[in-house]
């Protein structure tokens, strides 16, 4: 409606050429002007009274940020939480999994009496109902206990302590301090961590912090790195030791993690996306008393309720399609066998099997599934109801399926470090809307996964143990 | 409500162009600050939304919406990513700034640490410079104490020329007096003079050459000077508002407001 007497351009070569102008300081001395007014103005309005309190927060900041006790009081601190939870799952885990297989046989029972075909008996309750109580039964647990834990650390300011302890190694594989925090969020949900790297202001080390989050193993993967140490590692202690000994091999597989977190940001800062580390500043905030009630909520409504719904969102399709897998037969194999024995070259190459790698494609969408999902192929189409304590699992494994405690460890390895999740894959796209970055994401994990299995295997094959 | 008024508002399509629904709301409320300032507190107290509130630097980093209601009116309550400053490029700031600059809410309260006041203070005299609709709200009132560190929020407010309120967010003190200061800036019955503060001399000549030039391609726009000390700092984004008409749809929509809102003329004249 009004006429524009004044194009942008005309703006631009205005401000451009009273830029020349002025001289280049100029940027600091606005800031300078800035922050003085400030001073001037919290000069004025704040009276301080001599420090109470505050000392506390140093005192115990100087022991949990200490430059020897730091790194040991983390670690302390982690192997505890892994242990509180390796400890309270347990029991929990078999009485949900003894429920719920009660239920899908009485259920099936009552579909055969009123006389429904025996597919769809199958695909409901054997294949959706079970995909769905295996993985409530394996994931809830843990997770109850992990994140109001994990929470509870987080609500008394411990996090960014933990970003402080850790800057100095991140700093030397050339990436920004604050990858600590994001690398913590990963721990919870591997795309919320991706996320969270927009907090670090240079694209250089916001990269490097995508695409290096991948390996911490987030909530999806640690019922399986849990389940893996107990069978098989702490069925190898006297019962007093054995839930330590698993928390302590969980935690060396989360080592490992950061260790590669760090080495590949290492190799990534001296060759794609070179550059120095910057600078920042950290606040450290006072130690907050954690209120238990927003705890309790946060971690099991916001966070626990929410990545169960997402697992089981994919479980259920992906138990019917391995019912489907399992019973559906061409030239006289199933499907499913069908698959396995063409994954298994593979598979044995890297110390693995074609059933746990069948279980990692069925689980591309998320990762919580590939423990149900392997199992389920091992148990086949058959009524296993009796399958519910650790022991079982450990039988069928060992005894029927060959595993030995390379398979357990190259697992383990695989599920640290093979490629993202979908929803991870589709933050990575979302955050750097680039089609190259997102692949490297995905592809350069997953090579890194078969690389380090294949070498382990083949490792431990040469030598005489 | 009157769904039909808030259609033809300016401010619901730009709302609506940056993801906001304001369908039922008579006002819109960003919330700033700086990270760690319990921020999400207040967000949470105001919505009785149960947001995570984090004890750590930058756990918000994208846009949380929630709603009160306050004497008879809606409001919308915008959670904007803490951060520092308003001049540097990274996201979170982007995002923070945008939303003030483009999507003009009614009343912006800038969450500030009473422990820390003279650094928050930068950040608030930052927003001050971008909008006339502030409260400050100096939270962390009990650490302060605890501290030892009294804040005197009269003089704050007398000097920084908008409300400022005491606050303690995980406890509720002081939410009142914070939701009846956004109400009264936020309909225009409270009026603001923002401490701006002076640039050099040759700067604020510069400032001068230019900001005629800004009214002439984009009348009506508010923060004129905002955006000239931005361009004169070479700031590319804003070059990039300015290049792509984004500034002049932004004036254009006060202009067409103007008529419809009593209030916004009130504003638009204060910022020129």
């Amino acid at each position: 409606m009004t006429p524009v007497s004044v194009t942008p351009q005309a703006v631009l070569d205005r401000s451009d050429e009273l830029r020349r102008g002025l001289d280049g300081s100029f940027r600091d001395s606005m800031v300078t002007s800035l922050y003085q007014r400030a001073g001037e103005l919290a000069g004025r309005s704040v009276r301080e009274q001599g420090a109470g309190k505050w000392d506390f927060d140093q005192r115990i900041d100087r022991i949990l940020t200490s430059r020897w006790l730091g790194l040991p009081v983390m670690l302390l601190l982690l192997g505890a939480v892994f242990w509180v939870t390796i400890l309270g799952a347990n029991v929990p885990s078999q009485m949900l999994a003894n429920a719920f297989f009660a239920v899908e046989a009485a259920a099936a029972a009552w579909f055969e009496s009123m006389g429904a075909p025996w597919w769809l008996t199958g695909l409901v309750w054997h294949g959706t109902f079970r995909g769905l109580a295996w993985v409530v039964s394996v994931m809830l647990p843990p997770m109850a206990i992990f994140f109001p834990v994990f929470t509870i650390l987080e609500d008394l300011g411990y996090l960014p302590r933990v970003a402080f302890n850790l800057d100095w190694l991140f700093r030397k594989a050339g990436a920004h301090g604050k990858q600590a925090l994001t690398m913590a969020m990963g721990f919870g949900c591997n795309a919320a961590g991706v996320t969270s790297t927009r907090i670090i202001d240079s694209p250089r080390e916001r990269l490097l912090a995508i695409l290096t989050n991948n390996f911490v193993p987030c909530n999806g993967r640690f019922p399986t790195l849990i389940m893996l140490a107990v069978i098989f590692v702490a069925a190898a202690f006297p019962p007093a030791v054995a839930a330590f000994a698993a928390a302590a091999a969980v935690m060396a597989v989360v080592l490992l993690g950061v260790c590669f977190t760090l080495g590949v940001s290492w190799a990534l800062s001296r060759s794609v996306l070179s550059g120095e580390a910057s600078a920042f500043t950290l606040e450290m905030p006072p130690y907050r008393r954690p209120s238990i009630l927003r705890i309790l909520y946060t971690s099991l409504i916001d966070r626990t309720i929410f990545v169960l719904g997402r697992a089981m969102l994919t479980a259920a399709p992906a138990g019917a399609l391995i019912w489907i897998l399992a019973n559906v037969q061409a030239g006289g194999t199933t499907l499913a066998e069908r698959s396995i024995a063409l994954l298994e070259p593979l598979g044995t190459a890297i110390g693995l099997d074609g059933v746990i790698l069948l279980a990692y494609v069925i689980a591309i969408p998320a990762n919580e599934i590939v423990v149900p999902t392997m199992l389920m192929c091992y148990l086949g189409g058959a009524m296993m109801m009796d399958i519910t304590t650790y022991e079982q699992i450990r039988e069928v494994l060992v005894g029927q399926h060959g595993w030995t405690l390379l398979t357990a460890v190259n697992l383990m390895l695989f599920s640290l470090l093979h490629n993202p999740c979908a929803t991870t894959i589709l933050t990575i796209w979302k955050e750097t809307r680039s089609a190259r970055w997102t692949a490297l994401g995905a592809l350069m994990p997953l090579g890194l996964a078969f690389l380090v299995c294949f070498a382990t295997a083949q490792a431990v094959r040469l030598l005489p143990l | 409500m009157n769904s039909e008024a808030c259609d033809s508002c300016p401010a619901h399509v730009q709302m609506a162009k940056m993801g906001v629904d304001i369908a039922n709301c008579d006002h819109v409320v960003a919330l700033a600050g700086n990270p760690n300032t319990g921020k999400s507190s207040v967000f949470n107290a105001l919505t009785g939304l149960r947001q995570h509130v984090g004890n750590w630097t930058g756990k918000t980093v994208t846009r949380a919406e929630g709603a009160f209601g306050y004497g008879g009116k809606h409001y919308k309550l915008v959670d904007l990513p803490g951060t520092y400053s308003l001049l540097s490029a990274s996201q979170d700031e982007e995002i923070s700034r945008n939303f003030l600059l483009f999507g003009q809410p009614d009343c912006t309260v800038v969450v500030v640490d009473a422990t820390a006041l003279e650094r928050n203070l930068n950040l608030v005299l930052q927003v001050l410079e971008i909008t006339d609709r502030a409260v400050v709200c100096v939270n962390l009132m009990d650490e302060a104490k605890r501290k030892g560190i009294k804040v005197d929020v009269r003089s704050l407010s007398r000097d920084l020329g908008v409300p400022a309120v005491s606050t303690v967010a995980r406890t509720k003190e002081g939410l009142s007096d914070l939701v009846a200061s956004v109400a009264g800036v936020a309909s225009g019955v409270t009026k603001t003079s923002p401490s701006r503060v002076a640039p050099p001399a040759e700067v604020q000549e510069a400032i001068d050459g230019l900001v005629p030039l800004i009214q002439g391609m984009a009348p009506g726009l508010p923060s004129a000077r905002w955006v000239a000390l931005r361009l004169l700092d070479g700031d590319h984004k804003v070059r990039e508002a300015l290049l792509s008409g984004e500034l002049a749809e932004l004036a254009d929509r006060q202009r067409q407001a103007a008529p419809l809102d009593a209030s916004r003329i009130k504003a638009i004249a204060g910022a020129q």
